[in-house]
């Protein structure tokens, strides 16, 4: 049996060279979110006392959107020649597939908040009045929340009608508490009116269900058919 | 048990009735409230058949994860799609309560929120249930129940932590509720759960002949020559 | 246990009562079949006979409704996975890598350490290991060539090929069925699902004719079995 970490290593060294070879993903990410921004900023004053309340919302709704275009990519490239069922013939374990693609997936996200956050900055002349390095924090969890659901929902939605459009549907719902977690830790950082902590053990815990229900269930739907 | 059913039928007719004339006639009416506050005996009861349901609804899809026996898959897609409709009518009578009482139609109050948030879960399963393949629909939905039914303690505590922590307007609840009032409350929970009951049996009746058609047109299938097709 | 020698008739592949519908679909219905080690069995048929279900059934990526697949004496596919080497009529490769690449990452799933397997393999079916060109701009005959690579990279007891010559030229086409009867010399066994059943002609073993989910025929040369259109 080969070591199941070396497969997660070399899926997601493969996803990350086709993705620096096409930059299909991070492409279109980018300038969804850019989008998101600029459209956002003509419902209301961006420079507002009172955009610091609600940027904590604006930059996660924007990251999710923008999330969701690069889930949908992830399993396409597998789907393309059915590259899919090569994986399904080798010994290889399914959860290893699981965790390189939801890694891969985290490593987009993150680079896409790296090269937008300081455009939120700029936009929205944000200045956190929290603990700032908390933020970091808040954006890690958040952002695994989203990839790891993500990656499973988008996995299921692979195995229906209409996939690109199941995916949303599935995935904002369940992700209702973290976004809420993201949206509302951010927001207490940035205005520095109350703490974030509760906010943190919640994004941890919801992690720990999910990353541990989605590894348990993922060799189910992968194989259904 | 086909002859339990229309005796069954009548019972809940029967304590339908009586719940309804309990609720209507019997019950005393609210001091400050007036009679809307009746309403309060659809809408409970409702909220807890539907919250049963989807407790049954995610049993089931364990069962049918472990053991992929088709009578549970019947059993968690009717118990999601009849706490759907419960569900409904909690979110509909909710907000036709608090417009005379609060004097505004929807307000972002915790139980509101988290049972919208429930409700936009278990409809995305029969989206998915509605979406995928016949053959493969009911593991993906199984799945789904799994994570959908962890989420729901997330939804509360997560709710319930913002709610508080922004407070509003006490509305509604406190204190504590005339016996009378809870009697009437628990017939009707009775009588709206031998209801929902009676209605996932038929469905799921029904849930089963659609299975055994399906089961016969493939064995048609399998016995004639078949159209060309991949 | 398997069959190493040509002349070793054991049945390595043993299916029975296969039965696989989708939906309200019949793909396969009932099939029971033995095949024997060392040989390369062409599978014919119409459109919708159930030659592709077949061969998936085999390599584990569709559940029978109902029957038994037994490969190598095991009943779970995944216990005889590296046994098995399987060519999809898609490519199964991404088109933004060069073969090289490709193999590469597959010889990591089957835990093949040795690299220079990977450019044996690619050798072996005629390509250069060298080729940088990404796999999305090959011909469809080289694409199809990589593809069968990918098939032999853990040297498998078992090949499972479907439609390998389709969109090929008749050159290489001809080199790959070449190939395929050296290969069961050295005491493989093929199934090759194909609509180019003439192609085959001097190198098959036996001939499966499919007709609507069943197999209704086996014979020793290209003449359809009686009672057969």
């Amino acid at each position: 049996m080969p070591a199941p970490t070396a497969i997660t290593r070399a899926t997601l060294l493969k996803d990350l060279r086709l993705e620096w070879r096409s930059k299909d993903a991070i492409n279109s990410m980018l300038f969804f979110s850019l989008l998101v921004v600029v459209v956002f900023s003509f419902s209301f004053d961006p420079s507002a006392e009172e955009s610091r309340q609600i940027a904590g919302g604006l930059i996660w709704v924007a990251f999710l959107f923008a999330a969701v275009v690069a889930l949908n990519q992830t399993w396409a490239r597998e789907l393309r020649n059915q590259v899919l069922d090569a994986y399904r013939v080798s010994p290889a374990p399914a959860n290893s597939l699981f965790l390189a693609k939801a890694l891969g997936n985290f490593i987009f996200v993150s680079v896409l908040e790296a090269l937008m956050t300081p455009l939120f900055i700029a936009f929205y002349r944000l200045r956190a009045i929290g603990p700032a390095w908390q933020l970091l924090i808040v954006a890690m969890l958040g952002t695994w929340a989203l990839v790891v659901n993500g990656t499973f929902f988008a996995a299921m939605s692979l195995r229906t009608r209409s996939r690109e459009i199941m995916l949303p549907l599935l995935l904002f719902p369940i992700s209702v508490p973290a976004i809420l977690a993201m949206v509302q830790a951010t927001t207490a950082i940035l205005t520095g009116e109350t703490g974030a902590r509760f906010w943190i053990v919640l994004l941890v815990t919801y992690d720990l269900v999910f990353t541990t229900s989605c590894l348990l269930l993922f060799e189910t739907v992968l194989n259904a058919e | 048990m086909k002859k339990a059913f229309p005796i069954l039928g009548i019972l809940t007719a029967i304590l339908l009735s009586y719940a309804l004339y309990m609720a209507l006639v019997v019950a005393p009416t609210e001091q400050t409230m007036g009679d809307v506050q009746r309403i309060f005996y659809y809408h409970v009861p409702s909220a807890w058949t539907a919250f049963i349901l989807f407790t049954i609804n995610f049993v089931a899809s364990i069962l049918y994860l472990a053991m992929r026996k088709p009578a549970a898959d019947i059993v968690a897609l009717v118990s999601a799609e009849v706490g759907v409709v419960f569900c409904t009518i909690v979110l509909v009578t909710g907000p036709i309560w608090a417009r005379p009482v609060w004097g505004i139609w929807w307000t972002w109050d915790m139980r509101l929120t988290s049972t919208l948030v429930l409700w936009l879960i278990y409809v995305s399963y029969l989206m998915l249930r509605r979406f995928s393949a016949s053959g493969q629909t009911p593991l993906l939905a199984a799945a789904l129940a799994v994570l959908g039914a962890l989420c729901v303690p997330f939804v509360y505590f997560s709710i319930w932590f913002l709610r508080t922590q922004h407070p509003q307007p006490v509305m509604g609840g406190g204190g504590s509720i005339d016996p009378r009032m809870l009697h009437v409350l628990l017939i009707n929970w009775l009588a709206f759960s031998c209801f929902a009951f009676l209605v996932c049996w038929s469905r799921y009746r029904l849930g089963k002949l659609q299975r055994e058609v399906e089961q016969a047109q493939a064995l048609e299938s399998l016995t004639q020559a078949p159209r060309s097709m991949r | 246990m398997p069959a190493n020698g040509p002349a070793d008739t054991a049945p390595v592949i043993t299916v029975s009562s296969l039965v696989k519908q989708f939906g309200r679909f019949a793909a396969l219905r009932g099939v029971s079949a033995e095949f024997s080690g060392g040989k390369l069995y062409a599978v014919l048929g119409d459109n919708g006979a159930g030659k592709t279900t077949l061969l998936r059934t085999l390599a584990g990526l569709n559940q029978p409704t109902s029957g038994q697949v037994t490969i190598l004496g095991a009943s779970k596919f995944h216990d005889i996975c590296r046994q098995v080497g399987y060519m999809a009529h898609p490519s199964l490769l991404y088109d933004e890598m060069s073969g090289m690449e490709n193999l590469a990452y597959f010889a990591r799933l089957y835990g093949i350490a040795d690299g220079s397997r990977c450019a044996e393999v690619i050798r072996s079916v005629g390509l250069d290991p060298d080729l940088a060109r990404p796999v999305g701009q090959y011909s469809q005959g080289m694409r199809q060539r990589m593809s069968l690579a990918r098939a032999l990279l853990n040297d498998p007891k078992i090949l499972l090929l479907d439609e390998p010559f389709s969109n090929v030229d008749i050159h290489s086409a001809t080199d790959m069925v070449r190939l395929l009867a050296r290969t069961r010399d050295q005491g493989k066994t093929i199934f090759v699902v194909t609509h180019q059943a003439q192609l085959l002609a001097g190198a098959a073993d036996e001939f499966i004719w499919m007709q609507a989910g069943q197999i209704v025929g086996r014979t020793h040369d290209l003449k359809p079995p009686e009672g057969t259109n």
